[in-house]
């Protein structure tokens, strides 16, 4: 459909969300990523039955952990979809740009050399 | 979207493309036929084309590109397109051009004109030289038979060809030295030419371009023949033929002058010294006498010697008043020297009219300019002698004809008329002879009218290794038949010394092509400049200048490229790979087949002829739609860009006027719906819309939307959403707007008014049309065709034609989609393959993958492909530069970009990089993963790399598609992607996929038609099936119907078709059975079934799925229905129909879209229109007298069911069309049901009382819940079952071997029921027949050293598959079951479980990677 979305969200494929590790997303956050947010399908429909849900839990853990550390929860998102909702992803990707700008940058992000 | 399975079709070791190939004949059976196909010279080599397109570069023709729909040029070695397959170039050519076939040296004429328009001249001239010595003397001297044929003249006036190659000879000469031409590899061989005319100088020229070791022996002073001594120097300038015998005499060639044969050499001298062969070419230097008494009185001289002395600067002696006897160009010229030499008055006398003369015209005129009188139709009787014994006159007699009635030379005379003419010199030119003087003594055979005896063919005299040719073998005659008959004996000699048939492949004959020239715009012939008459007296100056640069390429300019390619042959200099093969010829192949399959497509429907309405001829902004087409798509004419083509404007306002060539019995002849145009149309609009930079107007002129494929309604209902205004109007007139080329339109509304609107663009919406190319090959094989020019079948045997065992799909078999062509070409292929079943696998190649080769020692040798992807990509994201930052990258050791990175050529390229650089990884940066990897991964293999070493970037769909608007950004973006590629390269290992036998049967669910043919399609292919259906009874809801539209019964056929169900051993039926329990994967599932509500379970083991579990009838809630009995829907109507209860009914009201096409169910139900014509016209059939009115929206009777709307117009049938919003009321009554509607014509309401009224209720489809939920199989919100890709794959289901047919896919008719099963069918056996298949090589692998066994893996994964084994102790993963989804890798608190291909550090390292620079 080449719906536009921001260009600043990059994809990194997973088999499915049940895959995502609280590991990975901590690793994101830590090396400087603004955001992260994981897409899976629609609750009820997942391909794996229930690898979605789980992911949900996992990211519902790493907000709790960025809580704890002083961070902003909700710089990680869990958003769900069907493999044919292009428009929604679209607006998902919007959304979720859109709400890290007003965030601001993540804290842990290096300073710029020679700054 | 076509590139993949372009690919996959073209890579397929059992697919043989016969590509510019026809089927000419079959004979024989089904089962064993003999298929005669007839292939087409292409002219190139597949095996050898590399498709690099350098060929295409140097082509100097340009010419209609038809895979632009004519909106641009290419040249005349071209692609196709670009992802073509077979992905290499073809010539096109019409024939031999008239030109070339005509020149007596055939020379490249059309090729040489065609390097003057590419102003590549000195090409020109070595093109012409390839076949001719002489550009320069010929391109003064030549008589041109070639311009006599030149398809200008059909026009205007020939193409100046002569005047063409001598300005190529005089600009060569202008620059400086001629080229010239050195030997392929000097040989041994010594060869004689007697004579140094142009015949033995051109034996000479072609036998030393071979390299054989040529002497020329000539009697006269100089070389040259009768160009040197014949032809007079304001003819033929005589440094323009030395300077072209300098050419030959430097090739090699030895020219000894004055030496005489019979005197000096013989042929025994010659064999004495060495020489192998002899070429005679003496030529024609003797003159003809009068016979006439006093002939040889002093001042009678012979033209031949008066012209030859006069060359050589001999002193000749002629008087003040000379007299030339004859008429012919020798004539001519003897008169024109004498004047230059000084003779006040020179007469021309000649037997012939001036209309006869055998004198070319144009020389009569030069003439005539000179001062030269001409004297017709006279014979000389006797000459006057003076008292110094000198002539002194020629008493002439009047000639009444010269030629018999067998056109045979026998002048008869009228004595009593004779006239005197005096002279004090008197030449007489009446023709040439041999001169024998020294050549009697030497053997060789003359014949009877004084030439030398030679083979015409071969050239071969009586004496062996002696040839003859020129003048003194066939006459006088001109230069460039001099040279032909060279060239002939320079083959002949060569072939005699080395030992070869003199004969063999020679007689050839020429025969050219005309193109036509209606409409062909006059443009005059370039006149040549020359010296003026009065400039020419008394001196032999060149009379013609010839053409300067700007005037040749003017000319050259009016050629019309009759044979498309012109012969020039620069595509063979280019072509490296040597593919280029200008000689090859037509095959006829017979191929020895089982079945037939018909695929012929067809054509879009040429507007032309409806100029007068339309335009589309004359005004450059009335396209037709696949013309719009190519305007959209990124690589048509404008690149995409949405553009008029008069001026180059984006457009503000496009029409589209739908039905152009369909619904039209009036202008066309084509009744059908092609069932397409309404969707394009809208997908046309909505994609312009996308591509305007300001705001884009676009109306759908229509008579009905048909919107009726699954889902598409969603469609239609957004285009209106986003702006597309839909008007239902058929336009009776475009008009040009002549002062800005908009296109003003008439037509009349709804309510009757006349409105005219202006559009910048108009797009007609062209039907499909089949071709007469198709209507000749149905012709020729014997298959059936409807009025309609489709192929003919029958309804129940949708792709089965006339001809047993030959069968037809896509638009052939009817106007249809793309999802119903592919499924129909599945279809076909089950059909095809059920006859053919015993021979599977009994002539097929198998791919042999080269050895593995073992990597995993070496450090990561990373090659990165970056695609342009045509402009999808390259267009946004600056591809160069992502090349070279992916050679930055660490472990990069090449880095390259493509235009089409999936092209077949660009494969090889891939696989020829990863030997050369010793790659042991790839990333591909293009698309999707999804679509493409695939075909990559298999790219690896077959040069013994593993598969798994390979990553993609999706810089198309996630980046350049996505981010079109910001090319810096989606640069960056690339950029970042490719980084993160690299970095996962880096981490990947080899991994290898288990193999996993398959269980061949089928499990078929749902015996209604669409079960009962899958399970016979697939019973027929030799696969046991298992057919499960819930009710007690085969049939499914066509239990209910009783006959098609066609009036096929249907109850008989489903009958028939559940008795050969029943009757076929390898069907397991399974009536009132259940689906309680599901497992398994592709190849090995097992399904638990229950038959009855007590019975017990059983399981059934299969390798494949088929889902046919239907649809009913929507039960309406609307309209009364439930609650007044005379309100029934279609299918009870029909029960009242089928029972002759309906006949007595005076009036009857259907309303259509009931239960479909509102807030509940989005979509049409596609088959409700034809229901209610079908039940109109069988009321009408019962009872003429009924009244029937059917209330719709839009009228979708699609395809060739419009003939039976069209019918039921025709018998009354009121049809009355509604807007959603001002929905028909329906009132019961006693009477009736009173049915009030808002008629859209009256613009008013109208009520009538139906006796009864008929509901076109939608389809519903059954209640699956369970089957979805066991099966894990989805649905979409209406219900029914969701296909893979709704294009590429609309009859497999997204898990892998499920398959999916029949109205369970969604609403469709009985016969497209029936393909799509057979198309199931198809689908599923392609699986069955494997013997294994192969599993994903993407599974957990659990590392036991590190399992503390806490079971927290055997508790998540949602399969069930990890399993704790208690003799082992330890929890083992079945890989065969894995299903790859990583839950356990994530849930493992030790993480001692690992993905392959996803495990941690694959992931996090694109985590690292994407952070490693800073994102501004």
């Amino acid at each position: 459909m080449r719906l536009n979305y921001p260009p600043n969200v990059k994809i990194i494929l997973v088999p499915c969300t049940g895959k995502v590790d609280v590991i990975h997303m901590l690793q994101a956050i830590q090396k400087g990523a603004d955001g992260v947010y994981c897409v899976g399908c629609l609750e009820g429909s997942c391909h794996y039955n229930e690898g979605n849900l789980r992911c949900r839990e996992r990211v519902n853990h790493v907000r709790e952990l960025l809580q704890e550390i002083g961070l902003e929860s909700d710089r990680v998102r869990m958003y769900n979809l069907s493999s044919g909702e292009g428009p929604t992803f679209a607006a998902y990707a919007t959304e979720m740009t859109e709400h890290i700008r007003k965030l601001g940058p993540n804290p842990l992000k290096k300073k710029p050399k020679g700054n | 979207m076509i590139s993949p399975k372009l690919v996959e079709v073209g890579r397929h070791t059992n697919i043989d493309l016969l590509t510019y190939s026809e089927l000419v004949e079959l004979r024989g059976e089904p089962g064993n036929f003999t298929a005669v196909v007839r292939k087409k010279a292409r002219y190139v080599d597949l095996a050898k084309c590399t498709s690099c397109g350098e060929c295409s570069k140097v082509c100097p023709i340009e010419t209609v590109n038809d895979y632009d729909e004519g909106l641009s040029k290419r040249k005349a070695i071209f692609k196709q397109y670009v992802q073509g397959m077979p992905g290499a170039y073809a010539i096109e050519k019409r024939g031999t051009a008239p030109c070339k076939a005509t020149c007596p040296a055939h020379v490249s004429i059309q090729g040489y004109i065609a390097l003057i328009n590419a102003g590549k001249y000195q090409e020109a001239l070595d093109l012409f030289r390839e076949e001719h010595p002489f550009p320069g003397v010929c391109g003064r001297v030549c008589h041109h038979p070639c311009e006599k044929m030149c398809t200008r003249n059909d026009v205007d006036q020939p193409l100046a060809i002569r005047e063409l190659h001598r300005f190529l000879a005089d600009f060569e000469r202008a620059q400086g030295e001629p080229v010239v031409s050195g030997a392929e590899e000097k040989r041994s061989e010594k060869v004689a030419v007697i004579g140094a005319g142009p015949a033995g100088l051109t034996a000479a020229y072609y036998l030393a371009q071979r390299g054989y070791q040529v002497t020329i022996f000539e009697k006269l002073p100089v070389a040259g023949g009768m160009m040197a001594v014949g032809i007079p120097a304001y003819r033929l300038p005589r440094e323009i033929l030395n300077l072209e015998i300098e050419v030959i005499r430097r090739m090699g060639v030895d020219i000894r002058t004055g030496v005489t044969f019979g005197k000096d050499v013989t042929f025994d001298s010659l064999k004495q010294d060495g020489f192998k062969s002899v070429f005679l070419a003496i030529g024609l230097h003797g003159g003809r006498r009068l016979g006439v008494e006093n002939e040889d009185t002093a001042g009678v001289l012979q033209g031949v010697d008066f012209l030859r002395d006069a060359a050589l600067g001999r002193k000749v002696e002629i008087g003040q008043d000379v007299l030339v006897v004859g008429g012919g160009n020798v004539a001519v010229d003897v008169a024109l020297t004498a004047k230059r030499l000084g003779a006040k008055n020179v007469t021309m006398v000649c037997l012939e009219r001036r209309e006869e003369m055998p004198a070319w015209a144009h020389e009569i005129q030069e003439a005539l300019e000179s001062d030269i009188t001409i004297v017709n139709s006279f014979g000389p009787k006797s000459f006057f002698i003076d008292k110094a014994k000198r002539v002194s006159g020629i008493e002439f007699k009047t000639c009444t004809a010269v030629f018999d009635e067998n056109k045979r030379f026998n002048p008869q005379y009228d004595e009593s008329v004779c006239t005197p003419l005096f002279a004090d010199t008197v030449i007489i030119s009446i023709g040439q002879s041999t001169d024998r003087s020294h050549l009697d003594g030497q053997g060789i055979a003359f014949t009877r009218p004084g030439g030398i005896q030679a083979d015409p063919v071969t050239l071969q005299t009586n004496i062996e290794g002696v040839f003859a040719g020129g003048d003194v073998f066939y006459g006088p005659k001109s230069v460039v038949e001099a040279v032909a008959s060279g060239k002939e004996a320079a083959e002949s000699i060569h072939r005699y010394i080395n030992g070869l048939d003199l004969r063999e492949g020679r007689a050839k004959e020429w025969e050219h092509v005309k193109p036509d020239t209606a409409g062909e715009a006059k443009h005059g012939r370039v006149a040549v400049r020359c010296l003026d008459p009065a400039a020419r007296e008394c001196n032999f100056l060149e009379v013609s200048f010839g053409y300067d640069e700007a005037e040749a390429r003017s000319e050259a300019q009016r050629c019309l490229r009759c044979g498309i390619c012109s012969e020039c042959y620069q595509c063979v200099k280019a072509c490296l790979a040597k593919a280029v093969d200008h000689t090859q010829a037509p095959e006829t192949l017979e191929i020895q087949v089982g079945s037939v399959i018909l695929c012929p497509g067809s054509d879009p429907y040429d507007p032309s002829h409806l100029e007068n309405i339309y335009h589309y001829r004359t005004s450059p902004n009335v396209l037709t739609s696949l013309e719009f087409e190519r305007i959209l798509s990124a690589t048509g004419p404008t690149m995409g860009h949405l553009k008029r083509l008069s001026d180059d404007r984006e457009p503000k306002r496009i029409a589209w006027l739908q039905c152009i060539g369909s619904r039209d019995t009036n202008q066309c002849g084509n009744s059908y719906c092609s069932s397409v145009c309404c969707m394009y149309a809208m997908k046309d609009a909505m994609i312009a819309k996308e591509h305007a930079h300001s705001g884009l107007d676009c109306t759908i002129f229509n008579m009905d939307i048909r919107s009726f494929g699954k889902d598409y309604e969603k469609y239609y209902n957004r285009a209106i959403k986003n702006g597309i205004r839909f008007v239902r109007s058929r336009v009776h007139s475009v008009d040009v707007l002549p002062e800005t080329g908009n296109l003003s339109l008439r037509y009349v509304d709804e309510s009757g008014g006349l409105k005219i609107e202006e559009y910048d663009m108009v797009v007609l919406s062209v039907g499909l049309q089949i071709s007469k190319d198709t209507v000749d090959l149905a012709g020729r094989l014997g298959v059936d065709l409807k009025s309609s020019r489709f192929a003919d079948s029958d309804v129940f045997k949708p792709v089965e034609t006339s001809r047993p065992g030959v069968y037809a799909c896509g638009v052939f078999q009817g106007p249809k989609d793309i999802p119903a062509s592919v499924t129909e070409a599945s279809a076909a292929a089950a059909m095809a393959a059920g006859k053919l079943a015993e021979a599977r696998g009994t002539d097929i190649q198998k791919i042999q993958l080269p050895e593995e080769m073992d990597v995993s020692e070496e450090t990561p040798r990373i090659g990165v492909f970056v695609c342009n992807c045509g402009i999808n990509i390259g267009g946004v994201v600056d591809v160069p530069a992502i090349r070279q930052y992916a050679e930055s990258l660490p472990g990069v050791v090449f880095a390259d970009e493509n235009l089409f990175t999936c092209s077949q050529d660009t494969q090889e390229k891939i696989k020829d990089k990863i030997k050369e650089h010793k790659l042991n990884r790839v990333v591909v940066a293009s698309c999707s993963p999804k679509t493409h990897a695939p075909m990559f991964m298999e790219t690896l293999e077959a040069c013994g790399l593993n598969p798994y070493l390979f990553e993609m970037a999706n810089i198309r769909n996630q980046d350049s598609w996505v981010h079109a608007g910001d090319h810096s950004a989606a640069t960056r973006k690339a950029r970042d992607l490719v980084r993160m590629s690299v970095a996962r390269a880096t981490t990947l290992r080899t991994l290898s996929s288990k193999e996993v036998s398959i269980t061949k049967r089928a499990l078929v669910i749902g015996g209604g038609i669409a079960g009962m043919n899958a399970a016979l399609a697939l019973a027929r292919q030799g696969f046991p099936v298992a057919l499960v259906e819930k009710e007690p009874e085969l049939g499914g809801f066509a239990r209910r119907l009783h006959h098609t539209i066609e009036g096929a019964d249907i109850q008989a056929y489903l009958n028939q078709l559940a008795g050969e169900v029943r009757a076929n051993a390898q069907i397991q039926i399974l009536t009132d059975t259940r689906i309680t329990a599901f497992e398994g994967f592709k190849g090995n599932f097992v399904t638990t079934v229950q038959t009855g509500a007590e019975g017990r379970d059983q399981t059934i083991t299969h390798g494949a799925i088929v889902v046919a579990t239907g649809a009913g009838e929507y039960r309406p809630k609307e309209y009364l229905y439930g609650e007044d009995p005379r309100v029934m829907t279609q299918v009870e109507f029909g029960d009242l129909l089928e029972k002759k209860e309906a006949g007595a009914l005076q009036s009857v009201v259907m309303i259509q879209c009931v239960g479909s096409r509102n807030e509940q169910n989005e979509n049409c139900s596609r088959i409700c229109c034809q229901s209610a014509v079908k039940n109109a016209l069988h009321l009408k059939r019962a009872n003429p007298e009924a009244q029937v009115y059917v209330l719709y929206r839009d009228m979708r009777t699609y395809g060739q069911l419009e003939d039976f709307y069209t019918e039921a117009r025709r018998q009354g049938v009121i049809f009355i069309r509604f807007e959603p919003g001002d929905a028909p009321q329906a009132a019961a009554a006693a009477d009736g049901i009173a049915v009030k509607v808002k008629d859209h014509v009256l613009q008013r309401d109208i009520e009538i009382l139906a006796d009864r009224l008929v509901l076109s209720a939608g389809m519903a489809a059954a209640d699956t819940a369970d089957i979805s939920g066991i099966m894990k199989l989805n649905r979409n919100p209406e219900g029914f079952f969701i296909e893979a890709h709704v294009k590429l794959r609309p009859v497999d289901m997204p898990s892998e071997g499920v398959y999916l047919c029949g109205t369970a896919h969604g609403p469709k008719l009985i016969s497209e029921t029936i393909a799509q099963a057979q198309a199931a069918a198809s689908r599923a056996g392609t699986l069955l027949s494997k013997d294994v298949v192969k599993l994903s090589a993407i599974t957990a692998k659990l590392d036991t050293d590190h399992c503390v066994k806490c079971l927290t893996c055997v508790r998540s994964c949602p399969f069930g598959v990890p399993q704790f084994n208690t003799s082992e102790k330890v929890v083992e993963i079945n890989e065969a079951l894995c299903h790859g989804c990583g839950v356990c890798t994530a849930v493992c608190p030790r993480q001692a479980i690992g993905l392959s291909y996803y495990e941690d550090d694959q992931l996090i390292c694109k985590i690292d990677a994407l952070l490693s620079e800073e994102v501004s």
